[in-house]
């Protein structure tokens, strides 16, 4: 039954596509209507609450202390998890990660990662023994399509609206950051998933549109005009001639929702 | 990634003395495991990894079978000596994010609508890892799945590219992937220049991708000969063993 339902959507889709329109009236390259609400979750060091179309996702930050790495032991951690909780969709069951969830954290955590937004060095509190651990979890909560940039929007946001939580475990402030108690974030990554539909790039795909979708592709872009993350996901093929558009699309839409969101 | 002090790249030569556009040498050997419907042993430098295929066969339970096609189920498992550090058995976060890119890469190319409600699964084991190992493996998976006469529409060859001390490199070994500033797996289908997989890990600019883009495609096309060639040698010696073994029952029956 399923099946019969998924093919509908996918003619449905690629034929307001032929004729130029989004089911919901977008342009080809428009983005859904976008919200990012920071310090919702009042217990974590920070939070973002993000909404594109009827996508929703809650980030939540926070910070231990613990032992470095061995081969990195002035450096901090930053660890990156998703959960797809059951709430969120028909299609999440109860359980361990799987391999969606898997690919939504790892690319997410690469993007900030590659970005170098968060100075490692800047969370070492006692070389070799006690650093600042960074637990990113990304809770989705309704999955309308493209939970990867909302995820990835609520994750930097989480971080820009992060305090060091010092007291909690009795330390003076850092010396790298004498006066300030938020955590230091130095670039914005901004993560942009495209799909391709026959041929035709559509940003944001909604889920009707991820299921017509030969391949989406997600290129994170950060504002000096890197790229730190890239990924191709889903079972397509992308044109080899295409790559450069489509970086320039994530170029401009990253910047677009930089400015308008990560302030 | 990123670390300071470490000298990549000199005198124009990599550490292990390859240009920037040099693939590690490669070994292909077709059809290594008896039990496996298809199979290939592929070495890429250091790297030994074997892939095997079974199927299409019954999947169970009934509820993940689809009706019209078969479905591709692909494991990508590393061997707990094949690293430095032992790595504990059973599948990591980074294993299962390989395995479903691995799977994306190589179901566009397979003829699933033949095969309804049966899986057709690929197993990849790292024995030896010295980066590079899940370019190495979709490899593998490619000529294991026409060694198992799965109907495809062509092979898919894969290639990492990525930067080192600045310079764009290919195919780069543990060392420049651990030191180096970004690192670009990629898949593609040669013949039609469509690009089945794609990851970037690190930081690159637009130009630096494209360029490294462009090295990746020459060596794919390199990469795709040898895994022409291996599939027809096994083939070609299957062949032959036949026409000597009709030779060879003819004077039987002389006697």
């Amino acid at each position: 039954m399923t099946e019969v339902v998924d093919e509908l959507r996918r003619d449905y889709v690629c034929n307001l596509i032929r004729s130029g329109k989004r089911m919901d009236g977008r342009d080809f390259l428009e983005y859904r209507e976008i919200s990012v609400e920071r310090g919702f979750a009042k217990k974590a060091e920070g939070s973002a609450r993000v909404k594109i179309g009827g996508t929703q996702v809650l980030v939540g930050v926070k910070m231990e202390v613990g032992e470095p790495f061995p081969d990195t032991p002035d450096e901090g951690i930053i660890i990156t998890n998703a959960e797809l909780v059951p709430l969120a969709s028909p299609e999440f069951e109860p359980g361990p990660p799987d391999e969606n969830s898997v690919e939504l954290a790892r690319v997410v955590d690469r993007g900030i990662r590659g970005s170098n937004a968060i100075d490692l060095r800047s969370l070492c509190i006692e070389e070799g023994s006690k650093v600042w651990i960074i637990f990113v979890d990304i809770h989705v909560l309704d999955d309308d399509g493209n939970l990867l940039d909302a995820s990835a929007l609520g994750a930097i946001a989480a971080l820009l609206d992060t305090k060091i939580p010092y007291e909690r475990h009795g330390f003076a402030p850092c010396e790298v950051n004498p006066k300030t108690e938020r955590l230091s974030v130095k670039m914005r990554p901004v993560a942009v998933t495209m799909a391709d539909v026959e041929g035709n790039i559509l940003v944001d795909p909604n889920l009707f549109e991820e299921s017509a979708a030969n391949a989406k592709i997600t290129i994170t872009t950060n504002e000096d005009g890197s790229i730190s993350c890239i990924q191709k996901s889903g079972v397509g093929m992308l044109e080899w001639e295409k790559v450069d558009e489509l970086i320039e699309i994530a170029e401009e839409k990253g910047k677009e929702i930089r400015n308008a969101f990560l302030k | 990634m990123k670390k300071k002090g470490v000298q990549l790249i000199k005198d124009g030569r990599r550490i292990d003395g390859r240009a920037f556009d040099e693939l590690r040498p490669i070994r292909i050997e077709v059809g290594v495991l008896k039990r496996a419907d298809g199979s290939c042993y592929f070495e890429l430098g250091e790297n030994k990894v074997i892939a095997a295929v079974y199927g299409p066969r019954e999947l169970h339970p009934r509820h993940i079978q689809d009706a019209k096609r078969a479905i591709i189920q692909y494991r990508y498992n590393m061997a707990p000596f094949s690293v430095d550090e032992r790595k504990r058995p059973g599948p990591d976060r980074r294993s299962i994010e390989i395995s479903k890119v691995s799977r994306e890469a190589l179901e566009p190319v397979i003829m699933t609508e033949f095969y309804p409600r049966t899986t057709i699964d690929v197993f990849v084991e790292v024995l030896q890892s010295d980066a590079g190992t899940r370019t190495a493996g979709i490899n593998a998976a490619s000529v294991a799945l026409a060694d198992a006469g799965i109907p495809m529409r062509d092979l898919v060859t894969s290639v990492a590219v990525g930067k080192v001390d600045g310079e764009i490199v290919l195919d780069l070994n543990a060392y420049e992937d651990n030191y180096g500033e970004a690192d670009m797996p990629i898949a593609m289908i040669v013949r039609k220049n469509k690009i089945t997989m794609m990851q970037m890990d690190g930081k690159m600019t637009k130009d630096e991708i494209k360029k490294a883009l462009k090295l990746a495609k020459k060596a794919c096309e390199k990469i795709y000969q040898l895994q022409r060639e291996a599939l027809i040698a096994k083939y070609s010696e299957e062949i032959e063993g036949e026409e000597q073994s009709d030779e060879q029952s003819a004077q039987w029956l002389k006697v």
